[in-house]
């Protein structure tokens, strides 16, 4: 069945944009005298960026993940996990160039190590300069996104061909690519997650930052799989998607909340326990200044899943899944503002019309492109060899 | 009100799904059905409710919860305050984070502990309990099928085993309940 995009949506999604502008805008202009003004226009882009992007990174890792195990399940809405990481090329493009506007500012106090002047006067940033310097960061950085856009290339391609050619060739191609691409992911997912995002606090490091980064971007892949999903069911597309798909997805949902949870609380812990000061100081910047916010991003993200989605009539419920998928991705949000914003505006970083409206332009021009994806090839991929598995799904 | 078992046994688990179906449709109840492992979607053919143990594990869990915390509070805060790497233990919020891994853990202890003797329990095998299926054979590679004539009282027993045998079983076995 072809998709169409309702005319809703194109006005909504336009909407969406139209005030993400208008309020950043704004927020510019009132903020016109303040001189963390370039800081933190180029911080806020960072957040949503990297956020929309690691959504889309989240769901080719899936997708991925699906392949190298062999899923059955997930057939019917395979071309919904492709739609969410065919962002990816987009977000790869708004990474680098935001990534170019830092490097051209010597890193705009975002990357501090960046500054030679600051390097020059800073004995700990020095003895990294090794592996964090310019011309070797911007190398990785090329690696890890030319790797990703090369995989998800492939993987779209051989999805479009099976539609045509069908057997199990390509199949069995995409279980070898699947499995090569989570070795690669295993390593590049951390490796960029502490070049982009720690690297912010330079003098502070975590061996499982990787990790929780990780589980956040994976856990929004999730949430607006099951959001798509419950879209396009609601709009009459997807018919034979039944409520067990959903409750998969909502499981999902669940499950990664929890490893998400798991792994912010033993990064919190370890650091509490061993009260080393040149550790605690992430999570003492985060508390001095960013108490309410930073315990209640926790208990969003652990919480509200836990409590709402542990049922099983709850991961049935389109209007619980609803609610609780939004809250958790506004609340993943704030995880990756937490990780951004106390690195580079300190205590003066706040929550203003700029953040919101660069989180609502590019959540307008994600769920546009998400919606133009699916638009492109049949919602239900024709020859999968599980489809049939698919269909029959019950749990 | 004498009672007959009619004990019908099948060597396909899916032979066996049919058969449920084909009698059900009928207005026969199934009362049991034994097999060596777990037939997927047999529950709703047969009309057995959903189960109600994750209530129970849910229960089971926040008691070890409210246990642990309780104990810990207890044990390290009021009764003798240890003094562990430095970590302020003057009350129970101060000290949180050493906790919340062991409460954790006792949660788990008595939820999936709880679970387990409730099903035992509720199916009567705990170690040690007579064995309540019909033929050993229904642990190794037979599946059987039990009616009952008092829960069939439109059928006579004849009428039963005729439809029984139409539904591709390899025996039929049938006894007498007082």
């Amino acid at each position: 069945m072809e998709f169409k995009i309702t005319n809703k949506a194109k006005t909504l999604t336009l909407a969406l944009v139209v005030i993400g502008v208008v309020f950043t805008a704004i927020g510019v202009i009132i903020n016109m005298d303040d001189a963390l003004i370039s800081r933190r226009i180029l911080g806020s882009t960072l957040v949503s960026s990297f956020f929309f992007f690691s959504i889309g990174l989240g769901a080719l890792f899936f997708l991925a993940l699906a392949y190298a195990t062999e899923t059955g399940s997930y057939a019917l809405v395979k071309r919904l996990i492709e739609g969410i990481a065919g962002f990816l090329p987009y977000g790869i493009g708004l990474m680098v160039l935001i990534f170019i506007v830092i490097t051209v500012m010597d890193g705009g106090h975002i990357y501090i190590w960046m500054d030679p002047k600051v390097v020059a006067h800073d004995e700990i940033i020095e003895a990294k300069s090794v592996y964090l310097n310019k011309a070797f960061w911007w190398l990785r950085t090329l690696i890890y996104l030319a790797t990703y856009y090369i995989f998800w290339i492939g993987f779209r391609r051989r999805s479009l061909e099976e539609d045509r050619i069908g057997g199990t060739e390509i199949h069995f191609k995409n279980y070898k690519k699947g499995a090569l691409f989570l070795v690669f992911f295993a390593v590049f997912s951390s490796m960029s997650s502490w070049d982009w995002l720690m690297s912010i606090d330079v003098h502070w490091f975590s061996t499982l930052f990787g990790w929780y980064v990780f589980a956040g971007m994976w856990c929004s892949a999730m949430v607006v799989l099951v959001l798509l999903a419950l879209y396009l069911k609601k709009l009459g597309y997807l018919p034979k998607v039944n409520e067990s798909h959903i409750h998969d997805i909502g499981k999902w949902t669940f499950a990664t909340s929890f490893l998400w949870s798991y792994l912010w609380f033993s990064q919190y812990m370890l650091i509490w326990y061993a009260n080393i000061p040149e550790e605690t100081v992430y999570h003492l910047a985060r508390i001095e200044h960013f108490k309410v916010l930073y315990f209640t991003m926790f208990l969003i993200n652990f919480a509200f899943p836990m409590l709402l989605l542990m049922s099983r009539d709850a991961k049935r419920h389109a209007g619980i899944l609803t609610i609780v998928g939004l809250i958790i991705l506004t609340g993943h949000w704030l995880d990756v503002y937490l990780m951004v914003a106390p690195g580079t505006l300190g205590q003066n970083a706040d929550i203003g019309l700029i953040e919101i409206g660069t989180a609502l332009l590019l959540a307008g021009v994600f769920i546009r492109i998400v919606l133009v994806n699916l638009t492109k090839a049949p919602l239900t991929p024709v020859n999968h060899p599980f489809l049939d598995e698919s269909i029959h799904h019950e749990i | 009100m004498a009672d007959k078992v009619i004990y019908a046994m099948y060597d396909d688990d899916d032979v066996l799904k049919d058969g449920a179906k084909k009698l059900v449709s009928k207005g026969v109840k199934v009362s049991e059905v034994f097999s060596p492992f777990p037939i997927h979607g047999i529950d709703p053919i047969i009309g057995i409710k959903n189960t109600r143990l994750g209530i129970m594990a849910f229960i089971y869990g926040l008691f070890g919860l409210t246990i642990a915390t309780l104990g810990l509070r207890y044990f390290m805060v009021v009764d003798w305050p240890m003094n562990i790497g430095g970590k302020p233990n003057f009350t129970y919020l101060d000290n949180i984070l050493s906790f919340i891994p062991i409460t954790f853990e006792f949660t788990v202890l008595c939820a999936a502990h709880g679970m387990a003797i409730t099903y035992f329990l509720r199916n009567k095998t705990l170690p040690g309990m007579p064995a309540q299926n019909p033929d050993p054979r229904t642990t190794d590679d037979k599946f059987v099928i039990e009616l009952r004539t008092s829960e069939n009282s439109q059928f006579s027993a004849e009428e039963l085993e005729a439809m029984v045998k139409d539904t591709g079983i390899v025996e039929l076995d049938q006894k007498d309940v007082a």
